[in-house]
């Protein structure tokens, strides 16, 4: 399983899992936009770089969602897959996103923004799981 | 369902309830709601967030949740508190990342009957005049110049644009122009979130309906607001769209940067806040001010492209008036007595609308004699509510009243038990048209997925921190 959603009642959350960090962020942000729409029906005319630093994996999370989000907003980027991810034990992230116009699909709902509510991220015994909640 | 609240909420008065003072608390929680409301409420973590709120620094009187409350991040929505204005903190998640949502209404010069035949010919004109859904774009392009006029001048820049008349500005709280407001202190990101999204209505829980006045409860004041049985009148639902998220969310960063070591030690992070005294504290009082300015422009647009559509609908006779508009997630400096003494403080509404009473020299002359005129909308295509405000929310809970019906349903939830069909077969049965950007957005706004709006309002009126005015009544309904 890449990714589920957990009960909450306002807003959006999700779990994510992968085999390590590059994964669970990666089903971190097909989870997210797949809150709006469905991620396997779009199109990949749109190739984005991303490379943002921070002070732990939390935040880099945080940063890395919301970046996607900003691209929502300000591009029209609808995301189709991540590719190329690297994070570095340093928090430094560079990846590739593939999508696009979100023009083309019936979209739900907005994304106001990322939350710190219930946010986790955590080593299990397959590898690592991430906890979001999104304000919708 | 037994709850670990059960033995600590106490009941003080009907439809009062406190949880007393304890460990990190400086201040009891106070709950204003129904015995029913109250055991939806302790379902999920929103009392635990109302405990979080009464640990802040500076927090006046008691912790306050409303009726409609649920679990939000940080304060829970439906969530109101004081702080001191010198030891006191400003909180970002204690406003919300929607800053200045609200709610306008406008009457018109139309019956029920007038609109009737033709309110699928209205509904469509608005749709293709007001930009909705997901990433809507803005039909006004700013200049450079034009977009930091409204961030800092809000409403002032609409009239000289001529996209507000005098009244307008009379009518809405704070003249929608806050003075606090300093545009150099929203980021450049949130400018590029926000710059071709004013005007826009947005999607989620937002919305634009023709109503109609279905019932009036108190003749005198209905009269003063304009409001007659049977005549359509416009609620306009919507905020600071992308910009002011983002302010909300640069600034809970920054203070995670500048504070770690008070966010270190919260419960949750998004309760982080920055002394309110503080130059980062200043700061997002500055910018939350400018996002604030820019959701009255972006509803104040929106009832322009509302007045064209009625007018190309109706023809140049029909006149839509603002009655007000008054923000539910904003933080404001007031003037309260605490102890024997007045006092400033910080009052942060998280989903709650400010409920003046008789008197209070900001609100409009004309309702000054009466109240401040309060619109509570609620889920698409149910009654929406006008109600007054009153001394009674000025002592009891910092002015304020409640925002709305309030979710009681998950989206996931709503998704898997309606269908857009039926919802909007059921809408029909009502006699209600709805447009929508997304169809299938409609499943998660249904009515079921909400609280009974009615019994908020109840509940608000028999404590009396809002008494009924106006009940209103969809007939059309345009969705994000």
């Amino acid at each position: 399983m890449k990714y589920k959603y957990l009960k909450h009642t306002a807003d959006a959350k999700f779990r994510a899992f992968g085999k390590d960090i590059d994964e669970v962020f990666t089903n971190s942000a097909l989870a997210m936009f797949n809150i709006l729409g469905k991620t396997d029906e779009v199109k990949s005319t749109k190739k984005i770089k991303i490379k943002i630093k921070a002070r732990n994996y939390e935040r880099l999370l945080y940063d890395f969602l919301e970046e996607l989000i900003f691209l929502l907003d300000t591009e029209g980027f609808f995301l189709f897959e991540v590719k190329e991810i690297k994070i570095s034990e340093k928090f430094e992230l560079e990846a590739v996103v593939v999508g696009d116009d979100y023009k083309n699909y019936d979209l739900k709902s907005d994304i106001k923004a990322v939350t710190y509510s219930d946010m986790k991220i955590e080593k299990t015994k397959k590898g690592y799981e991430a906890t979001v909640v999104v304000d919708i | 369902m037994a709850t670990k609240w059960d033995k600590k909420v106490k009941k003080i008065e009907e439809h009062i309830y406190q949880i007393d003072k304890e460990g990190c608390m400086n201040v009891p929680v106070r709950i204003f709601a129904s015995e029913k409301l109250l055991k939806k409420i302790k379902e999920d973590d929103s009392i635990q967030q109302g405990v979080n709120m009464s640990c802040m620094p500076g927090i006046q009187k008691q912790s306050i949740m409303m009726s409609d409350a649920h679990q939000g991040y940080g304060f829970p929505v439906g969530g109101v508190a004081a702080f001191d204005m010198e030891c006191g903190c400003i909180s970002p998640g204690g406003i919300g990342f929607d800053i200045n949502c609200g709610v306008r209404l406008l009457t018109t010069n139309l019956t029920k009957k007038d609109v009737k035949s033709k309110i699928k010919e209205l509904i469509d004109t608005l749709f293709s005049n007001v930009p909705s859904g997901v990433g809507s774009e803005a039909s006004v392009r700013l200049s450079d110049e034009d977009y930091e006029e409204v961030l800092n001048s809000g409403l002032d820049w609409c009239l000289k644009e001529g996209y507000a008349i005098e009244e307008d500005l009379d009518h809405c709280e704070e003249n929608g122009h806050m003075k606090t407001a300093d545009a150099s202190k929203i980021s450049p990101r949130a400018k590029k979130r926000g710059r071709r999204q004013l005007g826009t209505l947005g999607a989620g829980n937002h919305f634009l309906e023709i109503q109609f006045v279905d019932e009036i409860f108190d003749d005198e004041v209905a009269n003063t607001f304009g409001l007659e049985k049977d005549n359509v009148v416009v609620l306009i639902h919507t905020g600071s769209r992308g910009l002011g998220h983002q302010t909300c969310s640069d600034y809970l960063k920054k203070i995670e940067d500048e504070y770690s070591d008070i966010v270190d030690k919260l419960p949750e992070k998004d309760l982080a806040y920055a002394p309110a005294d503080s130059q980062l504290g200043k700061d997002y009082l500055g910018a939350m001010s400018a996002a604030a300015n820019y959701g009255w422009c972006n509803r104040q647009l929106i009832t322009h492209f509302t007045r064209k559509s009625f007018e190309k609908v109706f023809g140049k006779e029909v006149k839509l008036n603002l009655v007000y508009d008054v923000a539910h997630n904003i933080a404001k400096v007031e003037e309260y007595k605490i102890g024997d003494k007045k006092k400033k403080v910080l009052v942060h509404r998280k989903g709650a609308t400010r409920a003046f009473g008789p008197g209070h020299k900001e609100i409009p002359k004309i309702y000054r004699e009466i109240g401040q005129p309060i619109f509570i909308p609620g889920s698409m295509g149910t009654s929406s509510w006008v109600l007054v405000g009153t001394d009674k929310a000025m002592n009891e809970t910092f002015s304020s009243t409640p925002h709305g019906a309030g979710r009681m349903m998950s989206r996931h939830e709503a998704n898997k038990r309606f269908t857009t069909e039926n919802v909007i077969e059921n809408l029909e049965k009502h006699k209600i048209y709805i447009k929508a950007a997304s169809r299938r957005g409609i499943t998660e706004e249904a009515p079921g997925a909400y609280k009974d709006v009615d019994e908020v309002i109840e509940v608000a009126d028999k404590i009396g921190i809002g008494k009924k005015v106006a009940r209103l009544v969809p007939m059309g309904v345009m969705k994000g």
